[in-house]
């Protein structure tokens, strides 16, 4: 491929990662509660990601760059999820969220469960119900 | 005005409407967990506006930079969520 | 937190250095990486920047099934980039037209897996592809609870745990235990 060929690619590729920031932002404003709008700031952001990286290798024409950016990818996508998930988790457990949008809650119902069971076993109320950091289930190991 | 200029520059007003967007949220909030995920997507977006900067500019000197963002830019995400309240609903 | 004994034995002193040796290896991979040459001038920092870091931030070793079936392993890596490009596009889609979005649900699924590795490996591979996020973990009974984007009812909750569990399903035969197929093989013919 001539050498204008492949730079025409790398910034069409980068048309398509901004597209997709572009996503990211206006998913971010138009869905309705905090936790519909984790994945529109995780998901398109990511492939946004590959795109760009795509277009930097293509770029520099080198592949010592590309393996270079296999660390932007990776720990891109090893942090991302565990950011949506803390932030998905507090969500939930203070109840940031809109009811309504729920159809079905199949963790209400496990909580319901497991806070019956524990009041059974305890008297009195629960004191950790707000604490963000309990865990719910018997494993207490971390 | 060749093609490339033309694609670099809607690559730049995308990114800008893209991360306006994510101001947008971080101002209007309601809670606090809707900004810090706008905030993250700023961040995430300054990430990418970084590799397009290398394209454009035809170096690789930031890349540390990319990575050391990549790496971390979660953090600041799970330290706000992690102390999120019940009291912060609705601020 | 789980009480730690010192390695006692001399084979348990090996063992422990052995379980130590992948992410050691990872890390000094990183580092060649993150420098871009592959002198040996960078392996020894490498190895010791490793150490360094692996012996002042301990962490209990990740327990590793032994396992590595490259095929199986290639399957998901294939099957996963698939699944995050057209995933990414669909949510992109759905940010230029939220009326979609005004139903979502929280999906209990139950995983087959026993080990903490698959199971992280697994959540974080949902929470890219489309419509879900893990946003709860029952570790004693290795249920993950996910946030499902758009799924209203009982059709698209199951196609979203049938997806969980399929993923689930590679990443066991690429790098699960024994237990873990033998476990996942009795499901299948169950239900």
């Amino acid at each position: 491929m001539s050498p204008d060929l492949l730079d025409i690619l790398a910034a069409v590729l980068l048309v398509l990662g901004a597209l997709l920031s572009l996503a990211a932002g206006v998913g971010l404003w138009r869905f309705p509660d905090a936790l519909s709008r984790l994945h529109a700031g995780t998901k398109p952001q990511v492939l946004g990601l590959v795109f760009i990286v795509a277009a930097i290798a293509l770029t520099a024409r080198s592949f010592a760059v590309l393996l270079v950016l296999v660390p932007v990818l990776l720990f891109q996508m090893l942090t991302a999820p565990i950011a949506a998930h803390m932030v998905g988790r507090a969500g939930y457990r203070t109840k940031n969220f809109r009811r309504e949008l729920l159809a079905v809650d199949q963790l209400e119902d496990a909580v319901e469960r497991a806070s019956r069971a524990d009041a059974e076993v305890e008297v009195g109320a629960d004191p950790d119900a707000d604490n963000p950091d309990r865990t719910f289930g018997r494993d207490q190991r971390m | 005005m060749t093609l490339t200029t033309v694609l670099y520059l809607i690559t730049g007003g995308l990114f800008t409407v893209g991360a306006l967007f994510a101001v947008a949220r971080v101002v209007k909030g309601p809670t606090i967990l809707d900004r810090v995920i706008g905030s993250d997507v700023l961040l995430t977006t300054l990430m990418l506006v970084l590799g397009a900067e290398m394209v454009v500019n035809g170096h690789t000197q930031t890349v540390p930079l990319m990575i050391v963002i990549a790496a971390t830019a979660a953090f600041s995400t799970v330290a706000v969520a992690r102390n999120v309240s019940r009291q912060d609903r609705k601020e | 937190m789980t009480d730690f004994e010192g390695p006692t034995t001399r084979r348990e002193i090996r063992w422990r250095i052995w379980q130590q040796l992948p992410l050691l290896l990872v890390l000094v991979v990183l580092w060649m990486l993150m420098w871009g040459s592959l002198t040996p001038l960078t392996i020894i920092t490498g190895i010791v920047v490793a150490v360094l870091v692996t012996r002042a931030f301990y962490l209990p070793p990740v327990e590793l099934s032994g396992r590595f079936n490259v095929l199986w392993f290639v399957v998901f890596l294939a099957r996963f980039g698939v699944a995050l490009v057209v995933g990414s596009f669909q949510v992109a889609f759905l940010a230029f037209t939220p009326k979609a979005t005004e139903q979502n649900s929280i999906v209990a699924v139950q995983l087959v897996t026993r080990s903490d590795f698959v199971m992280t490996l697994t959540a974080i591979a949902i929470s890219l592809i489309p419509g879900s996020i893990v946003i709860e973990v029952d570790r004693a009974e290795g249920i993950l609870y996910l946030h499902a984007l758009g799924a209203d009812d009982e059709d698209a909750i199951d196609r979203v745990r049938h997806e969980v569990q399929t993923t689930e399903q590679r990443l066991v035969r690429a790098i699960g235990s024994t237990d873990d197929m033998q476990r996942m093989n009795e499901g299948r013919i169950v239900s």
